[in-house]
């Protein structure tokens, strides 16, 4: 009973050491989604060129929907991803314009490029709070099932592709994830 | 100079402060449903700007999230209706008070056990103290040791 007193504040303090260092590494900013390995929410909307588009046709592979916005400037650190994954073709990319005005939308795809097979114009931002979306940049691994596997949320760096995205696929696809290089 | 001629202008600024806070332009049917979107977007915390519920944040989601509190109460959801809509986008981020779960009783209950852990710790070491000073005040002298002893520091 002696020994349990006299040495209960060093473990406490141990314990409390522990936790707040673990405390300092996390990010309190990174909101798990709830939408993780449920299907895409039904959406029946048009394109940023006024076609109607629906879940029929989102893409029957693994594919990338990605959460942007002409105003977001993490947006266009991330677009050159994008852009590469466009032109090498393995993965589609579908965008959700989000909360952004319909012609500067337009005029930001003629002036970067658009990696998009095409955009969801989502202007009032009521498809993004389907999805939980809480700002650009967001980007979501969908299966070919239409099922959402992952969410980044903000820019998806060529890194972040590597050591995460590709691991996920694999996954996906049945093979052992290969170990992420840095 | 008079300091005070700056005074009328302090008070103009000060009254017009409420005008900076966040207002939306929405209308209800009554006192009622005004006073449920009040409370709901006062429970619901902002995704964007963490610290900060529905109403006080400027964050497009939050704009959002009031529009749709908005239209859900016009178009006759229940409180919980609504809860469950938020729940089932955002998880239990949205909510300030997170629901009772498995997983969220240590949330709401570890405090407590805190409290009941210090406590304990507490009781113990008073009694060992309390324990010590009886052993301490009785080393075991038999009446006649102890008039003895009342001598011996008497003689001084």
């Amino acid at each position: 009973m002696k020994k349990f007193t006299s040495y209960a504040p060093i473990a406490a303090f141990f314990v409390l050491a522990i936790v707040l260092w673990r405390g300092l590494y996390l990010d309190p900013t990174e909101l798990p989604s709830v939408l993780i390995d449920k299907p895409m929410p039904t959406f029946v909307m048009a394109t940023l060129e006024g076609e109607p588009v629906g879940n029929a046709d989102l893409p029957d592979s693994i594919f990338l929907l990605n959460v942007w916005g002409s105003y977001c400037l993490p947006c266009l650190v991330e677009h050159p991803t994008f852009m590469r994954l466009s032109e090498e073709g393995e993965f589609p990319v579908v965008g959700v314009n989000y909360r952004d005005r319909q012609p500067l939308a337009l005029d930001w795809l003629d002036l970067n490029g658009d990696p998009f097979a095409y955009s969801i114009l989502d202007q009032d931002g009521r498809f993004g709070i389907d999805l939980g979306v809480y700002g650009a940049p967001e980007t979501f691994l969908v299966d070919s099932e239409g099922v959402i596997r992952y969410r980044h949320v903000g820019v998806l760096e060529e890194n972040v592709w590597r050591e995460v995205f590709l691991p996920a696929i694999a996954e996906l696809r049945g093979v052992p994830a290969a170990p992420a290089s840095r | 100079m008079n300091p005070l001629r700056y005074l009328p202008c302090l008070v103009l600024l000060l009254a017009a402060a409420p005008g900076l806070a966040q207002v939306d332009a929405f209308t209800f049917e009554n006192d009622e449903q005004q006073q449920r979107f009040r409370t709901l977007s006062n429970e619901f915390r902002c995704p964007m700007c963490q610290n900060a519920n529905l109403t006080g944040s400027t964050g497009g989601v939050a704009e959002d999230l009031r529009r749709e509190i908005h239209r859900m109460i016009l178009a006759g959801n229940t409180d919980a209706e609504i809860e469950q809509f938020m729940f089932e986008r955002y998880g239990d981020f949205i909510f300030y008070l997170p629901r009772l779960r498995a997983d969220t009783v240590l949330l709401w209950f570890g405090p407590l056990l805190f409290l009941l852990l210090g406590g304990y710790i507490g009781w113990r070491i008073y009694r060992q103290a309390s324990g010590n000073q009886q052993a301490a005040t009785n080393v075991g002298l038999d009446p006649a040791e102890q008039e003895r002893l009342r001598r011996l520091l008497d003689d001084d």
